[in-house]
């Protein structure tokens, strides 16, 4: 049996392994790293198709991580996609008339949305709403667009 | 017919018995764990033969496995050019379930069998019927330190085989294969979720971790006295175990990530 002392220190030892594992995983591996734990304010955007737009995308502007999508909801009078945004609270500068898309991340990527500034003096605030948006683009319908296009030209 | 039908019933009484009693002794268990936070000299010799002495093999399978899916993965990816998720198909296999489960299965093939052999020959050699003459309860005494020292070693153990997992997974891939060493890691913390990859396999090793000690600590306090019931015994540990462990995983997987 080893001596009391030296017990202590292998436990100990092992005791620091693991935890200095846990903690590796935690900042390097997940996001835990790289979580926005700030405050942000919440704008809201309508769209008439949103595709695969998931809660918690980021939400872009220039390439530039600035939010997260907060929720997805229904507007059953419009027929429309409501779309809440989290901005983070130090990008507090972004015009009123922002315009909302949509975009893909690669050909087959996860879904964001972008943001592309305005020129209004006005900014948007907590509660304020995107009114110019743009939907996400459906492959099967440009392809059936263009399949349509092809039928046309090959009919004249 | 009636013979068949007697036996049947005879075994799913016996069943029902084990349940029972095994039911009684964790409850045995837990309920003595206090007792064993103020002798922590008994917990932490436990701690070096349950943890300290299992973090050698933990520590090469949790390395070669990184190793072999990397590779693996680097195979099937490279054919849609999508290398640069390597990293999260590695980290993600890895955290969510190989770290937990192979951690489970090789601890109760290393940790739990021994737990029983000793606890078996202890019984075998009435030394626990020698601490019952002294008033000593065996239970708390025995069975409470290694119990414990195993529900603590289990999600250490965990994190230690999928943290050099990713390590091993990131040499082969980012240094032998030469995916890039910021996609790898990026691509990877854009990816795994702290709360529902990581928690939910700490979780997942946690649940393993008290099955496992569970039926070791149980088969070794309810064998058969003899040599030929303490290997009997060792075997249903790591059967029961693996069998336990591969079940629970796919009900708590059922539950977490669907």
């Amino acid at each position: 049996m080893k001596s009391s002392r030296q017990l202590e220190m292998l436990v100990g030892v092992f005791m620091a392994i693991g935890l200095v594992a846990l903690f590796f995983l935690a900042m390097q591996v997940s996001n835990l790293g790289t979580l926005h734990t700030g405050d942000s304010y919440r704008v809201q955007a309508r769209f008439d198709n949103i595709g695969s737009l998931k809660v918690k995308a980021p939400v872009t502007m220039a390439g530039v991580e600035v939010g997260r999508v907060a929720r997805i909801g229904f507007d059953k009078e419009r027929f429309q996609a409501v779309v809440g945004l989290d901005i983070y609270a130090e990008y507090d500068e972004i015009p009123e008339d922002t315009y909302a898309k949509i975009l893909t991340a690669g050909l087959l990527g996860e879904q964001y949305v972008g943001l592309d500034p305005g020129g209004s003096d006005e900014v948007l605030k907590d509660g304020s709403e995107i009114e110019i948006t743009q939907s996400a683009l459906v492959l099967e319908e440009v392809i059936g667009q263009f399949i349509f296009s092809k039928a046309q030209e090959g009919g004249k | 017919m009636t013979e068949a039908l007697a036996r049947l019933g005879q075994s799913g009484i016996i069943f029902v018995r084990h349940l029972g009693r095994a039911t009684v002794l964790l409850l045995h268990v837990l309920t003595s764990m206090g007792e064993v936070l103020r002798r922590p000299r008994l917990l932490l010799e436990q701690l070096f033969s349950v943890g300290v002495l299992t973090v050698l093999i933990i520590a090469v399978s949790g390395l070669f496995v990184g190793m072999v899916l990397s590779l693996q993965g680097y195979y099937i990816l490279s054919q849609f050019a999508a290398e640069a998720t390597l990293g999260v198909m590695v980290a993600a296999s890895l955290v969510r379930e190989l770290g937990p489960v192979v951690t489970a299965l090789l601890f109760a093939g290393r940790a739990g069998s021994a737990l029983t052999a000793e606890i078996g020959l202890m019984k075998a050699t009435e030394q626990l019927s020698g601490l019952e003459m002294m008033a000593v309860d065996p239970v708390r005494r025995v069975l409470t330190p290694r119990f414990m020292a195993g529900f603590i070693s289990m999600p250490l153990l965990a994190a230690l085989f999928s943290a050099l997992g990713v390590v091993g997974g990131w040499f082969v891939g980012v240094g032998l294969l030469g995916v890039d060493d910021g996609a790898w890691w990026g691509q990877m913390q854009a990816r795994i979720d702290w709360n529902e990859d990581l928690l939910n396999g700490v979780i997942k090793s946690l649940v393993f971790g008290f099955a496992c000690l569970w039926i070791a600590v149980f088969q070794g306090y309810n064998c058969v006295p003899t040599s030929a019931g303490v290997s009997r015994a060792t075997t249903r540990t790591v059967v029961h175990s693996s069998l336990a462990v591969l079940a629970l995983d796919f009900a708590l997987t059922a539950l977490m990530f669907n």
